[in-house]
């Protein structure tokens, strides 16, 4: 596949993806198109900054929209103090994310409602791949020296083989941020590469570490560079750094995913990690992506919450949804 | 399946209603019936006429049609309040203000709720920008009332202003009205428009509750002859208009001669320019604030689009896949974009003009989205093939509707931005500071927007050149607007000097015949009509003659003075140089322009002599004022700055005072250039020969051709052609108050600024009163560039 001009009118309508979708290809690194990206920092922030406002949805569409948010979510714990038994725990909680009451009283028993999938250190694949046998949901590794990612490149493209030997289907490796900010575009181009390669069929995801890029010209061009080399997905950060997913990162990023898929007619999945943690935040990424890509991307394969406390507020509002009182946390089975 | 499975499937957004019923209940409250707030009193409902909901075309309310009785009422009660309310200390005022500012966040919904079912604008807007900038501004001008006195010495409110007020942003236009008027220490009669007078009868409980003393603040409810009889009443001393271009134009001619202060806040078809480097998809959203905002129906909306050809196509296409994710709808549903229109007459005329669009050739394009199947609803609209010569890029449109058109590069972008009758706002959408900075300067428009739009702040003035009015909301030129020089009420009738008799015998000229030329583009120039009139000394004898210039001779005088319109873009510094070699070569010919003040007016040698050397000493202190009349940098509360630019107006006509005959006119004309304006100078009629002079000493001073035109002859009669010229942007008469109203009236062509002398005697060798600001502020105005800022 070749890429086509840059300049050529965008198809009026994204193009629908067919099934099972097609993965990125990858295309060859295309600095001129590098070169074209621009920012704009305070208009970016006016319209992440009125999402909110100009979007929202009640009652049952609260609801539904809640319900596919759960299905959106990578389930989630990245601590250093992770045991087999909290992964464990967590993936219980991903086989039954929702009470009983809450899906019987909404009456969405036939909805498959689960996460998207589980993500975890490389220590833990095996636990979480074992913990979930007989659902499907697949299991996620962080990897090539997360969060840092500051490791030599052998460890690291080893480190994608063996958590995917151990069974993780979606591997989300971290980039050098360094090469961001010192424009090396052929770098960070060429290591992608290589870990998509490492991947195989694992799906890839490429976190860029949004709050220390410094400039959203950067963020959005580190996502070109990323998309070109073939991620699956651009997700934001590791939820280490320390600003995470912003709405105004996430717009350079969803923009650039939009003139990729009109230049290249091939959809990539965006996922915003750290610090979303609340239902209505949820809602307002959800209502940007619907807004800027069309709902089509509210699917898991093209939209991912990174997320572990988010999950329980989502089922405190859905059952206050249901009952019209306000739930406590502590009612709620703990993630 | 059941609901939730169903939406889960689609995602659609489903409605999201704001509640009507505390609004309704407000208005049951009232009956639905309302009379006047006059002198801090409700009246009686009158003859009234239905307030309707275009959301829903319901019923809301009856409002009363104020009659000329009750606005005389309610001036009379203004005017009773006027001495105590403008005796108060600044401090005193400023918490009134304030706590007006803190009632209105109080209530702040149930104004946002009434705004929208009023007018019909979505609940987000009047929400989270209408009402939040209400309170902004009497916040804002709560401490302006307590720095009034450090900030404007020597400066007194008008007295009674009688404010009218349009139907786009009825409480924010109210806000901008009524802060600035009240901290200047003015009363108010102020008249809603007659669609959405709602929000301003809340605002006279707001009044109530925040315990004005009675008749400072007075609401009058009413249709356009309401309005009228406000603007005509005599005891209003200033007004202030908000609205079209073409009742802007009534009420200058209507107030014309009457002394009333007067600022108009008009009509506007603002650029919207998107260079080829932009953040194109950023530029794309700024169009929805730019055109979409309130149905289009803005004043300032980026209604004309001009993109860079180069990537015109592809702007296009995502502008219009971005049109089609607008939601129309409910005002009162928090998740829609655009509301309804604010009554069916309007619908009506967007609709008129897009036929007109189409029927000359232009594309429509409207997207394919869901609409309500009652109310005053339009979708959003797109017009491109279409070109300067089509009406719906000329026209204001008010209304959902985008034209389109591109342009090649930087220089072709001013002229479409500039090939307008308008100037109020305009917007630049580029990643380059340099290009975007080049470009502020040149658009004639009071506000640039660079990579945002539809930004307002009280702190930065708002408000237009040329054809969109003049007067400034907001900022220190806005709150300038309510004040005035305190000296001015004390002025007298003019009275022409009776003239010393000349004592010492004059020098005679009885060499070769001397001939007066007028001077035009830096020419010497012969008058069109081939005549000559006389200058008669102060005893009746002839001292010269000079050509007796018609309107032929004004057309050549602006035409070169259009041609010199670079001087305002030379640096002050050259302006300065100029000024000071103006004044350094005058003085060199003191002797001889004594002389010649002596021969016209017999004054004596003392005394023309120091008008010389006044004329001198006022060069100078214009060249001196040419590189420090600065603007200023507003910090409104978002990640930008926004500069307030001091500009020139443009082509200024001047036709001087009937005395001092040198000082008269230099008084005028050294702050008109040092600003940067070029000049078209109609010398005293009687005594033309000292500005005839003046030639001799400009070609040798450096001042570049078309810079100062001269042209003699009847003041009356080149005034009216100044006045009437569409290419003078400005003009200033010293005279009769005849002729001053005549003026007035005359300028409505292309609403020109107007200063007149009314009759009144101007003491022009006053240093203390002309030296400075007066002048200076008149023969400029402010653009305000908001540049925002992030990395």
């Amino acid at each position: 596949m070749t890429l086509r001009v840059v300049d050529t009118p965008a198809p009026t309508k994204p193009v629908k993806a067919v099934h099972p979708p097609a993965r990125n290809p990858g295309f060859p690194l295309d600095l001129d198109w590098v070169g074209r990206v621009r920012m704009n920092r305070s208009a970016l922030e006016r319209r992440a900054g009125t999402i909110g406002s100009r979007r929202t949805v009640k009652k049952e569409w609260q609801a539904a929209w809640l319900l596919r948010a759960i299905t959106l979510m990578d389930l989630t714990t990245l601590n250093s103090d992770d045991t087999p038994g909290r992964v464990e725990r967590l993936c219980a909680k991903a086989r039954h994310p929702l009470m009983r009451e809450i899906v019987d009283g909404l009456g969405v028993g036939d909805l498959t409602i689960q996460p998207a999938a589980v993500c975890v250190y490389h220590a833990f694949v095996a636990t979480a791949v074992k913990a979930l046998e007989g659902t499907n949901i697949p299991v996620a590794a962080v990897s090539t020296a997360f969060p840092h990612g500051l490791a030599p490149m052998d460890t690291k493209l080893r480190e994608i083989e063996e958590s995917v030997a151990a069974g993780a289907k979606e591997i989300d490796i971290v980039i050098e941020r360094h090469m961001v900010l010192n424009g090396d575009w052929q770098a960070l181009y060429d290591q992608i590469k290589a870990f998509r390669k490492a991947c195989g069929d694992a799906h890839i995801k490429t976190i860029l570490g949004t709050g220390e890029l410094a400039t959203l010209n950067n963020v959005a061009k580190a996502s070109l560079v990323c998309m070109l080399a073939g991620a699956d997905f651009i997700k934001t950060s590791t939820g280490k750094e320390k600003v995470n997913a912003t709405l105004p990162t996430s717009l350079a990023m969803i923009r650039m995913i939009r003139w990729f898929v009109e230049e290249t007619g091939v959809e990539i999945g965006y996922k915003p990690a750290g610090g979303i943690s609340s239902a209505k935040t949820a809602l307002d990424y959800m209502a940007l992506m619907k807004e800027e890509l069309g709902t089509h991307w509210l699917q898991p394969h093209l939209f991912r919450f990174g997320a572990s406390s988010l999950l329980t507020d989502i089922e405190r509002q859905l059952e206050h949804n249901l009952t019209g009182h306000y739930a406590a946390d502590y009612r709620i089975p703990m993630v | 399946m059941n609901k939730i499975a169903e939406i889960f499937a689609s995602l659609d957004y489903g409605p999201a209603p704001e509640s009507p019923e505390p609004a309704l209940a407000w208005l049951a409250a009232h009956s639905g019936k309302f009379g006047q707030f006059i002198n801090g009193k409700w009246t009686k409902p009158g003859k009234t006429f239905a307030s309707d909901n275009p959301a829903t075309n319901k019923k809301l309310a009856d409002i009363t049609d104020g009659t000329a009785a009750d606005v005389d009422k309610a001036v009379k009660a203004a005017r009773a309040a006027f001495p105590a309310w403008s005796a108060l200390s600044g401090y005193e005022r400023g918490k009134y203000l304030y706590a007006i500012a803190r009632l209105v966040q109080k209530h702040s919904r149930l104004f946002s709720v009434l705004e929208s079912m009023d007018n019909g604008k979505p609940i987000r807007e009047s929400r989270d920008i209408d009402i939040p900038l209400v309170a902004r501004h009497f916040y804002h001008h709560a401490g302006w009332a307590q720095h009034l006195d450090r900030e404007f010495p020597g400066m007194a409110p008008y007295g009674v202003c009688g404010q009218i007020i349009p139907w786009n942003f009825p409480l924010l236009m109210l806000a901008w009205k009524i802060a600035p008027a009240l901290a200047a220490g003015n009363t108010v009669v102020l008249k809603p428009a007659e669609f959405t007078s709602l929000t301003a009868l809340l605002f006279a409980e707001i009044v109530e509750k925040a315990k004005l003393p009675p008749g400072v603040v007075n609401i009058i409810t009413g249709e356009g002859g309401t309005g009228a009889a406000l603007v005509n009443h005599p005891d209003v001393d200033k007004i202030a208009f908000t609205g079209s271009t073409e009742v802007g134009k009534i009420i200058r001619a209507a107030t014309a001669g009457t002394g009333k202060g007067l600022s108009l806040e008009l009509g506007g078809k603002s650029p919207y320019i998107v260079f080829d480097d932009a953040d194109l998809d950023s530029a794309i959203e700024g169009l929805v604030d730019a055109i979409w905002f309130n149905q289009g129906q803005v004043c300032c909306a980026g209604s004309r689009l001009l993109v860079q050809e180069s990537i015109e196509d592809r702007f296009i296409v995502k502008l219009k896949t971005r049109m089609a994710t607008l939601r129309v709808g409910d005002p009162l549903d928090k998740a829609v974009d655009i509301g309804a229109l604010v009554a069916q007459v309007q619908v009506e005329r967007v609709r008129d003009l897009v036929k007109q669009g189409v029927a000359e050739g232009g594309q429509l394009y409207e997207p394919d989205i869901e609409m309500p199947k009652t109310g005053c609803f339009l979708k959003p609209a797109l017009m491109t093939h279409v070109s300067p010569a089509n009406s719906v890029v000329t026209e204001e449109i008010f209304g959902p509707v985008l034209v389109a058109m591109s342009f090649r590069t930087p220089e072709e972008a001013v002229a479409l931005a500039n090939n307008t009758k308008y100037g109020l706002a305009s917007t630049v959408w580029t990643e380059n500071i340099n290009l975007a900075l080049d470009i502020a300067p040149k658009i004639k428009a009071g506000v640039v927007w660079i990579n945002g739009t539809n930004n307002f702040d009280a702190a930065v003035g708002f408000g237009g050149y040329k054809e969109s009015g003049f007067g400034r909301e907001g900022g220190k030129e806005g709150m300038g607007a309510y004040l005035k020089p305190a000296w001015e009420k004390t002025l007298k009738p003019f009275a022409a000097p009776k003239a010393e008799k000349a004592t010492v015998a004059l020098d005679n000229h009885d060499g070769i015949d001397q001939t007066a030329k007028m001077y035009i583009g830096g020419k010497q120039a012969r008058p069109d009509s081939g005549y000559s009139r006389p200058v008669h000394g102060p005893g009746g004898e002839l001292v010269g003659e000079v050509g007796d210039g018609n309107r032929k001779d004004i057309r050549n005088a602006v035409e070169a003075a259009r041609a010199g319109l670079g001087w305002g873009t030379a640096t002050a510094h050259s302006r300065a140089q100029i000024l000071y070699f103006l004044g350094e070569n005058l003085e060199y010919r003191s002797g001889e322009f004594a002389e010649r003040i002596r021969e016209q007016t017999g004054e004596s040698v003392a005394s023309a002599h120091k008008e010389v050397a006044a004329s001198v000493e006022r060069l100078f202190a214009f060249a001196g004022w040419a590189d420090k009349y600065d603007g200023a940098v507003h910090n409104p509360p978002s990640h930008t700055i926004a500069i307030a630019m001091v500009e020139p107006i443009g082509v200024m006509g001047i036709v001087a005072p009937p005395s001092r005959p040198l000082l008269g006119a230099i008084a005028l004309l050294a702050p008109a250039l040092a600003m940067g304006n070029p000049v078209v100078l109609v010398p005293s009629e009687k005594s033309p020969l000292s500005v005839t002079d003046l030639y001799q000493v400009i070609e040798t001073s450096d001042v570049p051709a078309g810079v100062v035109n001269i042209v003699t002859g009847t003041s009356a009669s080149l005034a009216k052609t100044l006045a009437e010229h569409d290419g003078v942007d400005a003009l200033w008469f010293a005279g009769d108050a005849a002729t001053s109203t005549m003026v007035e009236k005359a300028s409505i062509g292309n609403l020109k600024q107007t200063w007149t002398s009314r009759g009144l005697y101007y003491d022009l060798s006053d240093k203390q009163k002309f030296e400075g600001d007066y002048f200076l502020r008149r023969a400029t105005q402010v653009k305000n560039v908001w540049v925002p800022y992030g990395a």
